[in-house]
């Protein structure tokens, strides 16, 4: 199965992306790849606004029918705005997964992006996961 | 070499049984399947036990040994702190030793337990009936570790570590607290009370130095006191701190409900409903939150759902916080329940119902006002927490040591309350006194000639 790979993102090695507007805020989720993983997502455990949370801090549980998933903030922020919308319609994490974002962060250090995979980076670290499993 | 197996009535299987089993296994003697086992560790001879006792020596000698027990159908029994001598139907005996019920495993398997699974989802209801919280869980081993897992709990959802608990909790639980605050890392503080009750104005002191996590108050207390919740959830909140209230099912049938006084966690120790004292145990501990801390509640959780068939029909549901999914990122490792013990509770409070707790309730309030005033018009006792609110105990200050007291009570077969003088020094000769619905006015009237009859 080709896994789903947009190449305006960035991405961590956990599988997030996220997507940096010109404000220094940043929108962040799960790969395709990740969400095939986990199975049906059942429920999105999503942090309270105003918490801080640092670069591969636990941020958002997605619970499926097969586990309960930690999924790390890509980089350092202040949570400023949850989707509210994955609370009663989890499933569209599956559906959609680039387009349902998760937690909207003002970033800290925008030196961090340097630390993250571009989309070709990402593609080929899934390919060889894939192929491994 | 080849051990042997003999007989016996308890082992129904005939040695022609063991041979036509190694023989369809293709294996000589039961010997050769331990052959993996090194030979140099392996014990080569029998082992040293007595011979063994047929079945009537085997109930005499147990009948010998149980004979040493005293037990609470030949004693009066006026001791409770925290294990209660309340009254149990016959029906809950007949009821939980059914086959069905005593000898049924796990409910992993829905689709052959749904007996088991309906008889926890009443529990859960009745639980959350009776504390008015939203959401139960199939019960805990105890109350202390209820209590425990209750604090795992505001911790992990305040992200803080600062744990508050009120001095008249039960010591044991606070024993327990102070095991897993030690091997998590929290800090525990034990808040002082005055007359009996929680000092607010210690709680607020704490609560300014920041970092609370939740306070864990026992109403009724240890010492059989009623605290006033008023005021005390909201305190907490605005300090975005947790209220745990650790109580009773069986008070419950007379006291608010936790819930409806803003409680985010209520837990406590079942005993009281339905289960014998049995020398401390087993009962179980009941555990119920709020709908927003229903994902991180510990242990097994039944959900009522529809089958295939459109039926209503029962499952184990939210398994993925369970230690056997989440492993070492679980909230708690208990993947249990007291089953047996909350089938127990379930039939006690189906029988008594509302009314029937509240009339329990009645008597015991009545029993226990008679039992004190009596004592204390004698002279030679006086309520330590005048004017608190006391529920089925009460501290007495004796005119003399409780051990004499208690010794002399029991020589006339009355078990007396528990002497805090040990545990309370501070409090003097202390007496905490049990009085439950089972206690005739004839055993009462008994036991305060006795109490006032010493001279010392």
């Amino acid at each position: 199965m080709t896994t789903k790979v947009l190449p305006e993102l960035k991405y961590t090695k956990d599988h997030e992306w996220i997507k940096i507007d010109a404000d220094g805020f940043g929108l962040m989720g799960i790969t395709d790849h990740a969400q095939h993983a986990m199975g049906d997502l059942v429920y999105i455990e999503l942090p309270d606004v105003d918490r801080e949370v640092k670069a591969h801090e636990t941020t958002v549980i997605a619970e499926s029918v097969k586990g309960a998933n930690d999924v790390f903030a890509p980089m350092s922020g202040t949570v400023v705005e949850v989707n509210s919308d994955l609370e009663d319609a989890p499933e569209k994490v599956n559906a959609d997964p680039y387009g349902s974002w998760m937690v909207k962060l003002k970033l800290a250090d925008l030196k961090e992006l340097d630390s993250l995979l571009d989309a070709a980076a990402y593609q080929a670290l899934v390919e060889k996961e894939e192929a491994e499993a | 070499m080849e051990v042997s197996y003999f007989m016996s009535q308890y082992i129904p299987n005939t040695e022609a049984d063991r041979r036509a089993m190694l023989d369809a296994i293709g294996v000589a003697s039961i010997d050769e399947l331990f052959s993996d086992i090194p030979a140099q560790v392996r014990l080569a001879k029998a082992l040293d036990l007595p011979e063994a006792l047929s079945e009537p020596e085997l109930a005499r000698h147990l009948r010998e040994l149980s004979g040493k027990n005293r037990n609470l159908d030949e004693l009066t029994c006026f001791l409770g702190a925290g294990s209660y001598d309340h009254f149990i139907p016959a029906a809950v005996d007949t009821i939980i030793s059914r086959g069905e019920f005593a000898t049924s495993y796990t409910p992993y398997q829905p689709e052959v337990a749904q007996g088991t699974l309906q008889a926890i989802f009443e529990y859960q209801t009745m639980v959350c009936e009776l504390t008015g919280m939203e959401v139960s869980n199939a019960s805990m081993y105890d109350g202390a570790t209820a209590a425990a897992e209750a604090m795992v709990i505001a911790a992990a959802e305040t992200r803080r570590e600062r744990l508050l608990v009120a001095c008249s909790v039960n010591p044991e639980t606070l024993r327990v607290l102070g095991t897993y605050c030690w091997s998590r890392g929290y800090e525990l503080t034990v808040l002082p009370c005055k007359n009996g009750l929680l000092d607010r104005a210690a709680l607020t002191a704490e609560l300014a130095k920041g970092d609370v996590a939740a306070l864990l108050l026992q109403t009724p207390s240890f010492f059989g006191v009623v605290e006033d919740l008023t005021g005390v959830a909201d305190e907490l909140h605005a300090a975005k701190a947790l209220l745990i209230v650790s109580t009773d099912l069986l008070a419950l049938g007379c006291l608010k409900a936790p819930g409806e006084l803003g409680a985010d966690v209520v837990v406590g120790d079942g005993q009281s409903v339905g289960n014998s004292v049995s020398f401390g145990g087993p009962a179980f501990g009941f555990m119920a939150v709020t709908k927003k801390l229903m994902r991180k509640m510990p242990g097994r959780i039944v959900g009522q759902t529809k089958d295939a068939q459109g039926r209503t029909c029962y499952v184990l549901t939210l398994q993925a916080r369970e230690q056997h999914i989440r492993r070492e990122k679980a909230t708690s490792n208990i993947c249990s329940n007291q089953n047996l013990c909350i089938v127990a509770a379930s039939v006690y409070l189906s029988l008594m119902g509302p009314q029937g707790l509240r009339e329990i309730d009645e008597q015991i309030l009545a029993k226990t006002v008679y039992a004190v005033d009596a004592l204390v018009k004698t002279g030679k006792f006086r309520a330590a927490f005048a004017g608190a609110p006391a529920f089925r105990e009460v501290v007495l200050i004796c005119d003399e040591p409780v051990a004499s007291l208690n010794a002399r009570l029991l020589e006339a077969g009355i078990l007396g309350g528990l002497d805090l003088s040990k545990s309370h020094p501070e409090l003097g000769n202390a007496w905490l006194l049990a009085v439950t619905e089972q206690r005739t006015k004839e055993e009462i009237d008994r036991l305060v000639s006795i109490a006032a009859g010493g001279d010392r």
